[in-house]
């Protein structure tokens, strides 16, 4: 495979060919990465809605260095060889950076202090590093009422921005989507066609993908703020998916099983509803140790252990 | 009397049956492409005609048919009949009365492009319309210019017509394709555009109806006789559907590069303004294209005739100019309130939304919001400036064209009116609503 080379706010990186300007910039890593609301890279065709993740290309390529004319997602964007990205360090990028975080808190209802995904949402890191001070809107928010998807899984539409990564899951790893984007618009909602339809081995994973609160886990929820529970790599012997898992403790107790979740917030691997929700014994689990997670989440850094 | 194109035999009775189409010349140009042209040849004729697309942005045809992938075995030619946008009613009016031009241009387009299985997607409201095609499709194969071996020139085609279910964003080309598909017509991310992966996954040319009816008379006179006809790279006519303010609303095609005052004024078209009121601003391309106050509409910023065609209309840029879109030409006198009419626009563009893409999405509900209070004098002199922002930060940031055509308006409206604006919020009320 050759590799191309591509310039990511100033800093030179070479990669495969038909890889994307985001994967090229987590290939370098830090603070030039885009941030990601709705690409997943276990998840096909992910990515393109949010636009969280735009940047500006200032050199379309070594053979054609004219600039794209309008900001890109970079998630769905593929490098050129030569091609010149700013992110970071353009003005136009992070202004329009701030309008989308804007964007998707207009809507929001900011109950982070009821919300199971508080500590570990990725709306809310994003506010923090893009929101505004104020807030310029007087507009009522829409809503909906919460709704079970599932006996096992909660939706809170309210809290949703429509990344589109749960549709994909169903879409990709369940056996049978039965649910899926309703309506349009601002007033469109994620819903089964049916309430509580949602009954399969992986649906589970709709949890983990969810960057925000709006798919919760029922068998933990409100039982403690994420920020008092410590994750550990633990797994087990399991029929229907690799068992590798993250257990997620408070003194001995198990509270919730999760994915294992890399720094940008995917899992490693998807896990079977089985491992996620029915196993909260420790003597159901072998323990790795301690999970180190290296996220830079406003309110986990100053608790989760490095 | 100016060129008639599309339009020239509408008003003969019969005329959306087989008989009396076929007795005028209908399907002569079938015959001759069949006969002596091949496919290539078809879309020569097309790129030498410079036609550009009627639906909107203006894309030279020839050229768009050229981008196709003909490495594939199977490939699509679908017909744009969703027309929704505010102001735009020409395609209606035309399928209605001349189905078989359509249908004869379908020929010629899906022959050029090497199409087996072709389709015209129509706005579910155009129930009417479905039934008179689809009535004109079946005598056209009774007549054998449909199914297999056309005329005995060994093309085979299938035509169909497939209804939406009332959604403007399924105008949208790829949210057609999905939709035809049977999904959400959610407007898919490009590249890949469809000429490469298009309808089910294979290379497939969506056009608007007016750019395919006027394939047959391409075809029957040659490109360079079409290129003859219009000014500059505006080449031959052009539908434009007149509404509004104007003492005669209707549906006029006219050679491009007529000048606007004539179109406004002349009895010939719309007849002037009603009640010989004052002309206050137009939207001369569909809801989505900037609009423009009367001095800015008649003149250029230059001082120069504004003519009707794509680039007079456009010089300027968006400062003083706007753009020929797809010819929803909407007449303003000076009894309207352009923040009332931006708020009715605003409202459409935030009910159409797909909501894949979070500045569209949130920013066209929040546009309306904002307006909604100002015309009903709630607003500030801060809103005035956060429309402009919004509009700013939607424009460009969008996977489709919706977000700009809900911006466009917001961004000139405020451009080229904001004292009415203002004294919406000095007033704490509409200055014009009694
Ligand atoms: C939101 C939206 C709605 C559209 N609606 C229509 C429509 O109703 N009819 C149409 O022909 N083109 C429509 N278009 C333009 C199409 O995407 C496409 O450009 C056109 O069908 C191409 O045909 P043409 O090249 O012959 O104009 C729309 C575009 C957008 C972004
Ligand atoms: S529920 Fe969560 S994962 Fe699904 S679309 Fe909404 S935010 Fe995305
Ligand atoms: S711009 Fe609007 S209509 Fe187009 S894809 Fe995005 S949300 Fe949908
Ligand atoms: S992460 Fe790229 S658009 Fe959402």
């Amino acid at each position: 495979m050759s590799l191309i080379k591509v310039t990511i706010d100033n800093i030179e990186v070479e990669v495969e060919a038909g890889t994307t300007i985001l994967n090229a910039a987590r290939q370098i890593g830090g603070s030039v990465v885009p941030p990601a609301m709705c690409y997943y890279s276990k998840l096909e065709g992910s990515g393109g809605y949010c636009r969280t993740c735009l940047v500006k290309v200032a050199q379309g390529s070594a053979k054609d260095p004219r600039p794209m004319p309008k900001l890109v997602p970079s998630c769905r964007t593929t490098v050129q060889d030569g091609m010149v990205v700013q992110n970071i360090t353009s003005p136009e990028v992070m202004e329009n950076r701030r309008a989308i975080t804007e964007f998707l808190l207009i809507n929001h209802p900011l109950d982070c202090p009821v919300c199971d995904q508080a500590g570990e949402c990725h709306l809310q890191d994003l506010s923090y590093a893009h929101g505004l001070d104020e807030t310029q809107t007087v507009e009522e928010r829409r809503t909906f009422e919460p709704i079970d998807i599932g006996d096992k899984i909660k939706l809170n539409m309210n809290r949703c921005i429509l990344c589109y990564r749960c549709v994909k899951v169903a879409d990709q790893i369940t056996d049978h989507r039965v649910h899926g984007v309703l309506g349009r618009g601002d007033h469109s909602e994620i819903s089964t066609h049916i309430l509580k339809a949602i009954d399969n081995d992986f649906s589970g994973n709709m949890i983990d993908v969810c960057p925000v609160g709006a798919l919760t886990d029922k068998t933990f929820r409100f039982k403690s703020r994420v920020w008092f529970t410590k994750p550990f790599d633990a797994h087990r012997e399991c029929p229907t998916c690799s068992g590798k898992t993250a257990i997620w403790m408070k003194g001995e107790e198990i509270l919730r099983v999760t994915g294992r979740k890399d720094k940008y917030g995917e899992v490693e691997e998807f896990i079977c509803n089985d491992c996620r929700f029915n196993h909260k014994e420790i003597k159901d689990w072998i323990v790795e140790g301690p999970r180190t997670i290296e996220r830079h989440s406003v309110i986990s850094q100053n608790h989760y252990q490095k | 009397m100016a060129k008639q194109i599309l339009l020239n035999n509408i008003e003969v009775p019969g005329l959306a049956g087989f008989e009396v189409y076929r007795r005028l010349g209908g399907y002569s140009a079938v015959e001759k492409a069949l006969k002596n042209f091949t496919p290539d040849q078809v879309t020569e004729e097309v790129k030498k005609s410079g036609l550009k697309g009627r639906g909107g942005a203006g894309f030279p045809a020839g050229m768009k048919w050229g981008f196709i992938d003909k490495k594939n075995e199977t490939r699509y030619f679908v017909c744009n009949y969703d027309e929704s946008e505010p102001g735009t009613f020409k395609d209606r009016f035309l399928g209605q009365m001349n189905p078989h031009l359509l249908i004869e241009g379908m020929i010629l387009g899906s022959y050029a492009l090497g199409a087996r299985s072709s389709y015209i997607y129509i706005r579910g409201e155009l129930f009417y319309v479905l039934k008179i095609l689809e009535k004109a499709i079946d005598e056209a194969y009774l007549n054998g210019f449909l199914g297999e071996n056309i005329k005995g020139s060994g093309y085979s085609l299938d035509l169909y017509v497939h209804p939406g279910a009332g959604a403007y964003i399924c105008g949208e080309e790829t949210a057609l394709l999905e939709s035809l598909e049977g999904k959400r017509g959610n407007p898919r991310i490009k590249p890949p555009f469809p000429a490469i992966v298009g309808l089910y996954g294979c290379p497939t040319v969506v056009n608007n109806v007016e750019t395919i009816a006027a394939l047959p008379w391409i075809m029957n006179n040659g490109g360079e006789a079409y290129a003859a006809i219009g000014i500059g790279n505006s080449k031959g006519t052009k539908l434009i559907s007149a509404c509004g303010h104007i003492n005669k609303p209707g549906v006029y095609e006219i050679e491009l590069g007529l000048p606007v005052e004539e179109f406004i004024y002349s009895d010939e078209y719309c007849g002037g303004i009603r009640n010989g009121n004052k002309l206050k601003a137009v939207v001369a391309g569909g809801s989505s294209v900037p609009i423009l106050p009367a001095h800015l509409i008649l003149k250029t910023a230059k001082g120069e005739p504004r003519l009707m065609s794509y680039e007079s209309l456009a010089e300027g840029g968006f400062e003083t100019g706007t753009m020929l879109g797809s010819g929803g030409f909407i007449v303003m006198d000076d009894t309207t309130c352009i923040v009332k009419n931006l708020l009715t626009f605003s409202r459409f563009y935030h009910h159409e939304s797909c909501g894949q893409c979070s500045p569209c999405r949130e920013g066209t509900g929040w546009i309306e919001k904002i307006l909604t209070r100002i015309e009903n004098g709630q607003g500030t002199m801060k809103d005035i400036d956060l429309l402009v922002n919004i509009a700013r930060h939607v424009e460009g940031n969008t996977i489709c064209p919706l977000g700009d055509a809900a911006a466009w308006p917001v961004a000139s409206a405020i451009r080229h009116f904001r004292e009415e604006f203002e004294e919406h919020v000095k007033l704490q009320r509409c200055p014009l609503s009694k």
